[in-house]
Parts: C-alpha cells; structure tokens; sequence
C-alpha cells in the first residue's frame, strides 16, 4: 500500500512518520506516535476532544488528513507540561475538579491554552466563547471556567 | 484515497484533468464528515492550502480579494478587512467553532452549496465575485451564480474558487448579517439574513437584503429592496418601511421543516432577523463615511 512520509514538528521535537493517505492526523498522533491524549469523540468536528494547536492555532485533528501536517508545527496535550511541572491550566483544573470523566480534558486544555496565549486575561464571556468548540458532558461548564480564570490570573502574576 | 497538495493553480488543473472523482478541498470540514458518513470517497483529495494565491487576502485598487481557501478565522481577525465589509466578517465568524474557523474557508463554504451557508447571504448582499478556474483559464462570477440548490454548484467537474473579489462599499453604506440559532454557538442557521445599505443625503439609494436557510439557495428579497429603497434613513428608517421589508423577507421564504425549526418558524423569524439586520445596516451606514 501507498505510505505519505511525513515529516513535523510535534511538542517542540522533530518527528517523521509514514501514513496513508486518508489517515487522519489524530489517528496517526494516537496508533503511530503514542500520543494518546488527544481523543476520537465524534469525529466530525463538533466534540474538540481531538484538539491540538497546528501552527499556535487550535484545530480539530479528527478533520485534518495526516499528510496535511507536512511542515507544521503541531502541540498537543502532552506538549503542554514542562520540566519544571504542570501548566498552570493543568494545575488549576486538578485543584478545581474541572473534569470527571477526562474524556474533554485534553481538548479543552489545548483550547484554554491557545486561548491565553493570545489573550492574558480573557472575560467569562470570551472564555465560554474560546471553548464552545470542546463539549464536557460532565462539568457543566462552570469549573472548566472557573479554572481556566485561575489559570490566567496566575499567569499573569508570575 | 490519494492525498495531493499543489503549490500553483495550475498544478491543481493538470490533477483534475487526470483523476476523475477528485475534490479540492481547503478546511474539508464538510467533506471529511461526510465521508465518514458513507458518501463515496473521492480519488483524490487536492489540497488547496499549499498555493500562495488561495491563502492570501489583499486590498488592490478598491477591491478586497480573499483567497478561497484563506481560513474565516483569518478574515475576522483582519481589522481592515472587517471595518469594510462587517457582515461577510460576521458571517464568516459564525461558521462552527474556532477549530473550525481555523480550517473552513468562503470558497468551501460556498461550494460545499448548504442553503443555510452563513457567509453567503453576506457575500451576496456585497455583491462579491468568485474567480473561477477552469480547464481554460479563469472566469469570474457573481457569488449568486454559484449556488443552484442544495449541494448542488454551477460549477464544472474540473472548476474550483480560486479568489473572491468583493469591491470596497460605496460611501455611506451599512451592512449586517444576523444569524438564529436555537442555542447561543456552534450551530447550523435556521435563519440568516444579511442587509447592505446605501445612504445618499437622508434617504437609501441602495438596498440588498438576502436570507439564507429558507430555501434551497441563498435568496434575494427584492420587495424588501423595492421598500427601502427611495425611503427615509436619517434620522431612522420608518416603521412602515420596516414592516414592510419584514413582511416581504417572510414572503420570500420557501423553507422545509427539520429538527431545528419548522416553517412556519422559519417564515416568521425570517421576517424578524431581516428587520434587526437592516436597522443595524442603516445604523452603520449613517455612522459611517
């Protein structure tokens, strides 16, 4: 069979992978990479439990064909802590119970993140807005906020 | 499948000319979708993202070009972009999440020829045109040519967008599009409506008020148009007229029933968004230069 090579950057870290064609990069980045943090919700777009950041900007991978991903620059959940310890996002949503299941949690990370890297101190309303692509069925929304504004105004004061 | 990413316009054309069955796509937010939901896959799928010429947006000579595959995102993140041309911006920023607007494009959300398409109702009342490529060359279109029914284009099996060419409004215009849906984000239109208008001293010169979702395209209202124009603007639009292009846009409705909204829902919210869109355009005309 046809394999694409493929080659990206993946949390900061050259990587190169061969793919078929109609391989969709969250399936590469789980069976391929073992990155397992992203999920397969609906995979349809409508979830965001498969969402990474392609190039900064928060996508869902379930709708990204693998060879799509020639050239960008990609993070995902697991790009998220560093050597130091969790982003404060992760820290705040373990403190605040802002998950149950965790199914969401990655997406709606990667989505808080993408959020507060272009806006350090975003209003409930913006925030609701920024993760309206990612659906909880567990939270009700109202920890994942809560947590998301403690994240930022930690962020802000270090 | 095959996967293919073309770094020219014609690089695209010699792959549709060789591969019967092959789609171009740009965010295939639509597309992937349906595929997995059983819909033939095609031979190959032509990603447009690589071509410089279909992710790029300029302002030449009075005229704003937007590549067709340039994400909405990038639109309503244009300040020029959208201070000249807010409806098609605020259309373009209802599409989905912004996962999704990170991905979806106006030539994907034209073509892909869904009645409840959110930038279309915008990029008709602005009366933009799509740069076509054909096995030929290029031809360019008014945006209401392209649609014929649902999921149904006027384009040719080995035609694609490639720019969209929307001219800088005339002095004094306003436009707005209003969208319902039955939850606050991340819907399809029940409704859409996108009104431009055009102030000449105190009265309305120009007048386009177009609604999406309430028939198998994109629809002009041309009563409602026949209303305003010649009437009153400043200091406000009179009621009459008002109740006039309301009743005209629910006039205009040929909508079906689906789980979002019946049609008589449908018809009556038509009537109400077409209102609130044009007194915001008249707003936005009259504050504007």
């Amino acid at each position: 069979m046809h394999r694409t090579h493929v080659s990206c950057t993946v949390n900061g870290d050259q990587v190169d992978f061969l793919c078929a064609d109609s391989t969709s990069l969250l399936d590469v980045l789980r069976d391929e990479l073992g990155l397992t943090g992203a999920k397969e919700g609906c995979g349809t777009g409508d979830c965001g439990a498969c969402t990474i950041l392609v190039d900064g900007r928060v996508n869902c991978s379930c709708l990204m064909f693998a060879p799509e991903a020639q050239g960008r620059d990609l993070t995902t959940v697991e790009g998220m802590a560093s050597a130091e310890g969790l982003h404060p996002l992760q820290q705040t949503f373990l403190e605040g119970a802002a998950l149950q299941c965790g199914v969401c949690t990655p997406g709606f990370l990667v989505a808080a993140k993408a959020l507060l890297d272009t806006n350090e101190d975003p209003t409930e309303t913006e925030i609701r807005y920024a993760l309206a692509g990612n659906l909880c069925r567990c939270t009700g929304y109202d920890k994942i906020v809560r947590s998301v504004q403690e994240a930022a105004a930690r962020m802000k004061g270090t | 499948m095959k996967y293919a990413a073309p770094t020219t316009v014609s690089g695209v054309q010699a792959l549709l000319a060789d591969n019967p069955g092959a789609r171009v796509f740009a965010g295939a937010t639509d597309l992937i979708p349906q595929m997995r939901a059983g819909r033939p896959e095609p031979s190959v799928m032509i990603d447009l993202k690589r071509i410089d010429r279909l992710m790029s947006v300029n302002h030449v000579d009075g005229c704003w070009i937007v590549g067709a595959a340039v994400p909405t995102s990038e639109l309503t993140r244009n300040a020029g972009f959208t201070a000249a041309h807010p409806a098609v911006s605020e259309g373009a920023g209802l599409i989905g999440s912004d996962q999704i607007q990170n991905r979806c494009s106006l030539g994907g959300n034209l073509c892909n020829a869904s009645p409840a398409a959110d930038s279309v109702p915008a990029l008709i009342a602005s009366q933009a045109a799509a740069v076509i490529a054909t096995a030929e060359g290029e031809r360019t279109v008014a945006v209401s040519e392209v649609v014929t029914g649902p999921g149904e284009t006027s384009l040719a099996d080995d035609e694609f967008v490639i720019e969209f060419r929307i001219d800088d409004p005339p002095p004094h215009t306003g436009d707005a599009y209003l969208r319902m849906i039955p939850r606050s984000e991340m819907d399809i239109a029940v409704v859409g409506a996108a009104v431009r208008l055009t102030a000449e001293g105190d009265s309305v010169s120009e007048a386009r008020v177009v609604l999406g979702a309430v028939a198998p395209t994109a629809v002009r209202v041309p009563d409602a148009e026949a209303a305003l124009v010649g009437s009153a603007i400043a200091p406000k639009i009179g009621d009459d007229v008002i109740a006039a292009v309301a009743a005209a846009a629910s006039a205009a409705c040929a909508p079906i029933n689906d789980k979002r909204g019946t049609i008589q829902y449908r018809t009556r919210v038509a009537g109400v968004l077409a209102k609130r869109a044009t007194l915001t355009a008249a707003e936005r005309a009259r504050n504007g230069a």
